[in-house]
C-alpha cells in the first residue's frame, strides 16, 4: 500500500521552522549539559534514552515550554536560532509541537471515521482535502498496526496497537505541527521499523523518549540523560546501523515467542535458535 | 490588589492551578491571599496556608447559591486580603451552576477545563466560559492531539476572545504565562459589579441587582463571618 503525501492542511505556521536548538542548563547536582548548543534539524529522528528519573521528560518538557532559563534545568530553546516567537508560547493553535505520551488516549466514543472527520474539519479545509486526510491517516495507522483499522469501528474498541498507531497517524497528518514528542509509545503492538520508515517520509523533527534499543538504533542519533542532565550525544555509527536489523530480528522473534505464550501455546528452545 | 477569580466544574485542577500560581507569585515578590468558597466541604485553605504560609479563608454556601454566595461575600473577602496586607485575592469558587458565571468587572476571570471531559464540554458551560477572561485546558497530556485541537476549536467557537492556556497542572507546565497575565491585570476598584446577567429569578440577584456586597441586596443575605439572615422590610 502506497502513502500520500501528507495533504498540507490548514493555517501555514507563521514561522517555517528549520531547526530547534537547546542551549545548555544543569542537572540536578547543578552541573552543566554535556553539550553546549544541540542543534535538531528539520528531519532529524532523535531519541532520548536513559534511565528512569534521569531527567528524559524534564528535557522534552523544557522543549514543550520552548523554556527560557525559567524552568529548573535553565536550559533555553531556540526556533531557528532565536528565541520562539510570542505567538508559538502564548497560542495554542499555533503552537508547532505535538505531543503523545504513554498517557495518552482517545477519550471520544465516535466512529473513527466520524472522529477523524471532526478534526479535520476544524481545519476548515475543502471536502476533497479532509476526505484526503482521513484516507491518508487510516492507510497510515494501518500500516502501523497488525489488527486494520475500519472507519465504521468505535474510538473506544479500539486496541492498545490500534489506538497507539491512530494518535501517531493522526498526529503526523491531521495535525500540521512540525515537531513531534512521542513520549514512550512503543510498548503497545505497533510496526516500529515501519513506523519509523513511514515517518521519515514526513518532513518533521520527531523525538523519541525511549528504552527501546529497536528505536534508538535506528534513529540519527540519541540524547543520553544522566541525573538531569544531557550527558552524551551519541549518533549512531556504521557499527550500530548494522546491529540495529539484528535488534529487530532478535525483537522479532521475542515477539513471536511472547505471542506464543499468550496464545497457550508450548514452546522450546526453537523459539530462540540461533539467536541465543 | 488584584482580584483573580476561578471557577471551572468539580475536579477540574482548579486548586493546583492556583497553588502554582500562587508558588510563581511568591518568586516574584507578591503577596497572595487564597480564598474559597464552597458548598459544603473544602480544605484547600489549610493545605494551602500550611504549604504556602499565606492568608487563606473559607466559606461554605450552604443553603445559598453559591454563586449568590459569591456576589454577597466577595466584598468582605477583599476588605479582609486587604487587612491581610496581601496584594493578590486568588478566589476559588464551586463552578457549580452552568446558567451564572462568577466573574466581576474589574478582575480576572479564569475558568480552568479538563481537556479530558470531552470535545462537547465547551458547548456546555455556558456564562463560565463564555465571559471568562482565560480559560485554563488541565490534563493536556491526556488526550490526543485530535481530541486537543477540538477541545480548543470549539471553545473558541463559544468565547472567541478568550484567552486559551493549556497546561499540565500535575507538573505546572504552561502556568507561567497566566501568571504573567495576572500580574497585567489592573488593581480592582471598591464598586465591583458582576460581568454577567443572572438567570431569570426572583431574589435581588436574580433579578438583575449585580452590585457587589450585601449590603446592596435584600431578602435572604449573609456576610463573611454571619450565617444567612434576613434584610429588608
Amino acid at each position: 500500500m502506497s502513502i500520500m503525501p501528507p495533504p498540507s492542511l490548514g493555517p501555514r505556521p507563521l514561522t517555517e521552522i528549520e531547526q530547534i536548538s537547546v542551549l545548555a542548563g544543569r542537572g540536578r547536582d547543578g552541573s552543566a549539559d554535556a553539550v553546549a548548543r544541540l542543534d535538531l534539524k528539520m528531519g532529524d529522528v532523535v531519541s532520548i534514552v536513559g534511565h528512569t528519573g534521569s531527567g528524559k521528560t524534564t528535557l522534552i518538557n523544557d522543549i514543550e515550554l520552548f523554556a527560557d532559563t525559567d524552568t529548573p534545568t535553565g536550559r533555553r530553546i531556540l526556533i531557528n536560532g532565536a528565541p520562539a516567537p510570542a505567538e508559538m508560547r502564548d497560542d495554542p493553535a499555533r503552537n508547532p509541537i505535538a505531543l503523545i505520551t504513554q498517557h495518552t488516549t482517545f477519550l471520544s466514543d465516535l466512529p473513527v471515521g466520524e472522529f477523524l472527520h471532526t478534526h479535520a474539519r476544524i481545519r476548515k479545509t475543502s471536502r476533497s482535502e479532509i476526505e484526503g486526510a482521513i484516507a491518508a491517516t487510516l492507510a497510515f495507522a494501518n500500516e502501523l498496526t497488525g489488527e486494520p483499522i475500519v472507519l465504521d469501528s468505535r474510538m473506544t474498541e479500539l486496541s492498545g496497537g490500534q489506538t497507539r498507531s491512530l494518535l501517531i497517524a493522526d498526529a503526523t497528518i491531521i495535525c500540521n505541527t512540525p515537531i513531534v514528542l512521542l513520549d514512550e509509545v512503543e510498548n503497545a503492538g505497533i510496526h516500529r521499523t515501519r513506523a519509523l520508515e513511514l515517518l521519515r517520509r514526513h518532513r518533521k523533527i520527531f523525538i523519541f523518549v525511549t528504552h527501546d534499543p529497536r528505536i534508538a538504533l535506528l534513529s540519527d542519533y540519541r540524547i543520553v540523560m544522566r541525573e538531569g542532565r544531557i550527558a552524551d550525544v551519541l549518533y549512531t555509527d556504521a557499527a550500530e546501523r548494522l546491529l540495529a536489523p539484528m535488534v529487530a530480528r532478535l525483537d522479532d522473534r521475542l515477539s513471536h515467542l511472547r505471542d506464543r505464550i499468550r496464545r497457550g501455546d508450548r514452546v522450546s528452545p526453537v523459539e530462540l535458535e540461533g539467536v541465543a | 490588589m488584584k482580584l483573580v477569580i476561578c471557577a471551572g466544574p468539580a475536579t477540574t485542577g482548579k486548586t493546583s492551578v492556583l497553588r502554582h500560581a500562587i508558588q510563581r507569585l511568591q518568586r516574584r515578590g507578591r503577596r497572595p491571599a487564597f480564598f474559597k468558597l464552597d458548598v459544603q466541604y473544602a480544605e484547600e485553605d489549610e493545605q494551602i496556608a500550611r504549604d504556602f504560609g499565606i492568608p487563606t479563608r473559607k466559606v461554605y454556601s450552604g443553603e445559598l447559591c453559591p454563586d449568590h454566595c459569591n456576589v454577597m461575600v466577595l466584598g468582605d473577602a477583599l476588605q479582609w486580603a486587604r487587612g491581610a496586607g496581601c496584594d493578590v485575592l486568588l478566589v476559588e469558587t464551586a463552578g457549580l451552576c452552568l446558567r451564572c458565571s462568577p466573574y466581576v468587572d474589574g478582575g480576572l476571570g479564569i475558568i480552568v477545563l479538563e481537556a479530558t471531559s470531552g470535545m462537547n464540554l465547551p458547548l456546555k458551560v455556558g456564562p463560565m466560559l463564555s465571559l471568562a477572561d482565560v480559560a485554563v485546558v488541565t490534563k493536556i497530556d491526556r488526550i490526543s492531539q485530535a481530541e486537543r485541537e477540538v477541545f480548543r476549536a470549539r471553545i473558541q467557537d463559544v468565547a472567541p476572545s478568550v484567552a486559551i492556556r493549556e497546561t499540565n497542572a500535575l507538573h505546572g507546565i504552561g502556568i507561567d504565562p497566566l501568571v504573567d497575565r495576572i500580574l497585567a491585570t489592573p488593581d480592582a476598584g471598591d464598586n465591583l459589579l458582576l460581568r454577567g446577567n443572572p438567570p431569570v429569578g426572583t431574589c435581588t440577584i436574580c433579578v438583575g441587582k449585580k452590585e457587589i456586597g450585601w449590603k446592596s441586596h435584600f431578602g435572604v443575605v449573609r456576610t463573611l463571618d454571619n450565617q444567612l439572615f434576613y434584610r429588608g422590610e
